[in-house]
Formats: structure tokens, sequence, C-alpha cells
């Protein structure tokens, strides 16, 4: 990288938050927070190393988001006492954003209530803190002791990424989702393939993708390693803001002489259903290409795939069918907003009449924490994250990543299917 | 610092937070308990077989997923002073390194490791010897920003 050359997204955004005005991949900075959001590891752990410091503030309560989502309503009695313990710490600090926890999950609500502007640095006690790329915001997850700096100095030490150019053309087909595009990447690059990398999503492709799309395709690749994954600015994401009233935001493009690491191209109309087959998401294939499976247990929400397209997709799919009757399908709405939108729009009706179960918006099932726990040896499909060894329960249990389409068209036939064949 | 020394324990590729510490464990909130349960779905019997002062090498990605700092506080809770891997994932490298743990990348592990082999590091010299094979290993340079936090033990101890 020579001196005249352009930034990435990336780079444009960490170089404006530090008094480093000319940094470049592999450089270390210490860059100045906009925002750090956290959950429960509030009273997992945050709290416990915050008082190490002997402080009696934070930097800034009004830059705090804070949000119980993972054990909600709390399933036992040591999760009651984990979210005492968070409360506790709230307003000992005097946190200005306390979310409470009927409002759904932290990826989505904080978006949802405008939080999460354009240009903005933004750091989580969650790995999936990378969704806010779909805002055009460098956002990206870290651990307690990270935040606990944050909270007493409002500042973080960052290493400068290299960032992987994705230029989309084309349209998805009927009932292929952008968690197939995603997955597909995910696949192409490796687990790792993204490491201390920074993802940045170009081309009139991403035209076609509604801010939820580009949501889960942002919030996944932190599973390829990513650090950050940026969507590039448009008139949809602007028209997104403008319904919210969201305003006094610097949307951030890159320059036309950035320098990328690597480029990959993908033609949406050529993604094909597919799934990350256990126990790792790059472990993808086409759906067409697997043997017969047959399900247990499908899940349909989660921050990566709880949303109201996500809900309408499916019960597009399920309405005036039933689900098969060896399997359990979960639905959770991601965010009360999209809950209440859902029972509006008839969605939830259609979930309920299928033989659906629908709970109350929370993390849940995805980690295995409540709400779906699964048993020795069962298989569920499931629109979440990781599909990693014991994951959602047993450790003989196996997860199969998919699209909310593939995800209740396979609850409908008892086996995983191509959603186009239903 | 001072030296490291210690038996390595030897694993392979894309280790993930959910293989060091199960989610469910993670509503304990007792440090000590929690770690009773370190990688026990790959190792039932790691946590019985460690000592203090003992390394983890690994292969690619290691730590990969979730951002959950109990996964790497366990590994301190069980005296685990160094971790080797060819590489690591990112929110893992950056919790290990701020809770004073040096996070050392090293290529082709497999052939200068072996379980059990006994190691000495020095950060100090950038240097690593294998006692057991008889092999000095360079290390790539650690960034002085980097090395200045794990001489204090730690992100929270240089803000103090």
């Amino acid at each position: 990288m020579t001196e005249n050359s352009g930034k990435t997204i990336a780079e444009k955004i960490l170089s404006e938050h530090s008094s480093n005005k000319t940094i470049s991949p592999g450089e270390f900075i210490e860059a100045d927070i906009d925002l750090v959001m956290v959950h429960e590891q509030l009273g997992g752990r945050i709290h416990k190393e915050y008082e190490k410091l002997e402080l009696d503030k934070v930097w800034d309560p009004d830059k705090i988001f804070f949000i119980l989502d993972h054990w909600v309503p709390a399933p036992s009695i040591e999760a009651a006492k984990m979210h005492q313990d968070c409360r506790k710490f709230a307003k000992k600090y005097k946190f200005k954003h306390d979310i409470g926890m009927d409002k759904g999950i932290c990826h989505q609500v904080l978006p949802e209530l405008g939080f999460a502007k354009p240009g903005m640095l933004i750091v989580g006690s969650d790995s999936h803190t990378t969704t806010y790329g779909a805002f055009n915001c460098f956002s990206t997850g870290i651990g307690a002791t990270d935040v606990s700096v944050v909270f007493a100095t409002g500042k973080l030490w960052f290493m400068v990424p290299e960032t992987q150019k994705f230029s989309l053309k084309g349209q998805l087909r009927e009932n292929v989702m952008s968690k197939d595009l995603i997955l597909q990447i995910i696949r192409d690059l490796s687990i790792g393939g993204a490491e201390y990398k920074s993802m940045e999503f170009h081309g009139d492709g991403i035209k076609s993708l509604s801010i939820d799309s580009r949501m889960t395709v942002s919030n996944m690749v932190v599973e390829a390693g990513a650090k950050s994954g940026i969507f590039i600015p448009d008139n949809e994401l602007v028209e997104w803001l403008k319904g919210r009233s969201i305003s006094n935001y610097k949307l951030t493009m890159p320059d036309d002489n950035a320098v990328y690491v690597e480029e990959f191209n993908y033609d949406l109309s050529q993604i094909v259903p597919v799934v990350a087959k256990p126990a790792s998401p790059d472990n993808v294939v086409p759906v067409s290409e697997l043997p017969e499976i047959k399900i247990d247990q499908a899940f349909l929400g989660s921050c990566t795939n709880g949303r109201l397209e996500d809900l309408r997709q499916a019960a597009q799919i399920l309405k005036n069918k039933k689900i098969h009757p060896d399997v359990r399908l979960i639905v959770i709405p991601a965010s009360k907003e999209i809950y209440l939108k859902a029972i509006r729009e008839g969605l939830i009706e259609i979930f309920l009449n299928s033989g659906a179960i629908v709970g109350n918006p929370t993390c849940g099932p995805c980690f295995g924490g409540h709400l779906g726990v699964l048993g020795p040896n069962e298989i569920c499909i499931s629109t979440t994250n990781r599909n990693f060894i014991g994951r959602m329960g047993d450790i003989t249990s196996q997860i199969y990543l998919a699209s909310p389409t593939t995800t209740v068209a396979s609850a409908l036939k008892g086996k995983i299917v191509d959603p186009r064949e239903v | 610092m001072k030296e490291i020394k210690g038996r390595v324990f030897l694993f392979g590729d894309n280790i993930n937070t959910d293989d060091i510490i199960p989610h469910r464990y993670l509503t304990l909130r007792d440090n000590g308990e929690i770690a009773k349960h370190v990688l026990e779905n790959l190792r039932p019997d790691f946590v019985q077989n460690v000592r203090k002062g003992d390394i983890i090498v690994a292969g690619k990605n290691f730590g990969s997923g979730s951002s959950r700092e109990e996964a790497v506080n366990v590994l301190k809770v069980l005296g685990i002073e160094a971790v080797i891997a060819e590489s690591f994932a990112r929110i893992y490298f950056r919790n290990l390194i701020n809770l004073g743990i040096p996070a050392l990348k090293i290529n082709d592990v497999k052939k200068k490791f072996s379980e059990g082999d006994i190691l000495k590091i020095s950060i100090k010299n950038e240097v690593i010897v294998n006692e057991t094979k008889k092999i000095k290993i360079q290390m790539c340079k650690i960034p002085k920003f980097l090395v200045e936090i794990l001489e204090v033990g730690g992100i929270l101890n240089k803000i103090k």
C-alpha cells in the first residue's frame, strides 16, 4: 500500500475514529468507540472485570446499549441471578439505555431502535455484532475485558484489517434466500478464510437484497472468521433509515482506488438452496445433493433469521398445511416489533395452525439454552448460525443450518428438502 | 516476563469456543465450577490431567465462534500459561492477550510438537525450546504493543 492508495470502508471508519489518519492494514491503532452493546455477559464476566478497576463511573453512560436476550425470561435460578447482577450494574453506573428483556434479540433490537447508523464504530459482547455492517457500520464482537476497557476509557485497540471485496450481481431466485448466499460464501472461503479480515459487499446485486437479507449476510461473516462485513450504502438503506426517522449519520463509501487483498464475484441467480452439515458452518452442500435426512426438530428464528421477511416467506410455504407428525417446529420472532407485525399480518396464526410452537423473542434454542434443547441423537434443521458439536443440546445431536424456506419446507416433509419442490 | 515451562496438550484445527466451554455452563457464574467442564466434549479427561504451567498447542483457527471470554478465563483458572496455534480466531486472540496469556502463532505445529512434549517459552527472546525434541523454534515478532499488555499480566493492569 502506498501513501496515495485509497481506503476501504473499514479503513475509513477506523481512521475517522483514530488519531492516526494514514492507517494501513496490519497496523495497531487505538480508536474511539461510538457505542458498546452488552447482554448477559455483563452479569457473566464484565461486572467482575470492571469492578477490578475500582471506578465509580463509566466513560459515557449514553453510549452503552444494554439488553437481556439469551436466557429470557430466566429458565433457571442461575440465569435469574445473572440477570440480577446485570441490572444492579446497569443501575449503579446509570446506564441510559437499559432496554430490558421484553424487546428481543440484541442484533435485531439495536438497529430497530436507531442505534446503528452508517459510519459508526460499534462493538459488542457478542460475536454476531458484525450484523450492523448491513447498516454501513464497522461493528465487531469483543470479550468481557475489552468491554471493561471501553466502559473505562471509551477506546479500544484494533489491528487494521485487510479487506476482501465481494461483488454481487443478479437477483436471488424464488425461495432462495440470502442465507443460502452467505453459506455459499462461507463454504468458498472456509471457516478461517476471512480471519482478521473485513468483508465488503458491492455491486448491483445488493439492490435486490432487502435490509433484512443484508443483516443475515453481515451476521454470519464471523463464521468465516471476519472482523466485519460491511455493505456499501445505497438508496434502500437511506429509505430504511428515513422510515424510522433516523438522522445524523455519515454514509461511508470506499475510495475508488481502495486496495483489496482479494476479490470475489457472485451471481445471485446462480445461488441454490444449501445446508451446512454438522458440525461446521463451512460444511455446505446443495440440498439437492443430500441423501434422505429425517429430522426431529426445525427451528426458525435467531439473530440470523428471525426477521419479518423470514417469517413471511416461511408462512407462505406453511399456509394451509400441517407439519410432519414426527417433527417439532419452533418459531421465534427476533423482536417484539417483528412479533407484533407478524400477529397483525396473520403469520403467527399460520404458524400455530401448521403445528408450530411459537416462543417469545430470545436467543434461547440457538445455543442450547432453553425453549427447544435437543436430546441424544436428534437431528435439527435450523436457521441459526452455528452447528458445532452439542451447540443446541446433547453432544450426539446434529444441526443442519439452512434458510427459513428450506427449514419450514423440511418441517412439512419430515426430512430435509429443497423449498422449491414443496 | 518470566519464562514459561510446561507440557504440551495437542489439538487439531478449528477448535471452537463451544468445544472449549459449552454455553450451557455459562450461567454457573463461578469460575471454578465452569472450569470443571473445559474441553469435555473433545477430551473428557483434560481437566483431570492438566497442571499449572501447561501449554495448549493447536492447528488453524483456534477459538473460533463466540466472544465468550469464559473460554479463555477457564484456561487461566486451570493454569494454562500459553497457547500456541497455527492461527487464532480474532476475538479469541484478543481475549488471550487481554487476560495476559501469550497467543503464539507458529506454522506446522504437528511437525514441531507432540502430546506431552516439554516446552520452555521465552517471550523476551522470542524463542520456544522443545526440550523433548531438542529443537529451538523462533517465534514471529510479537508487536511491542502486545508484549506490553502481556508484561503487566493483562490489559486491565495497563489501564489501572
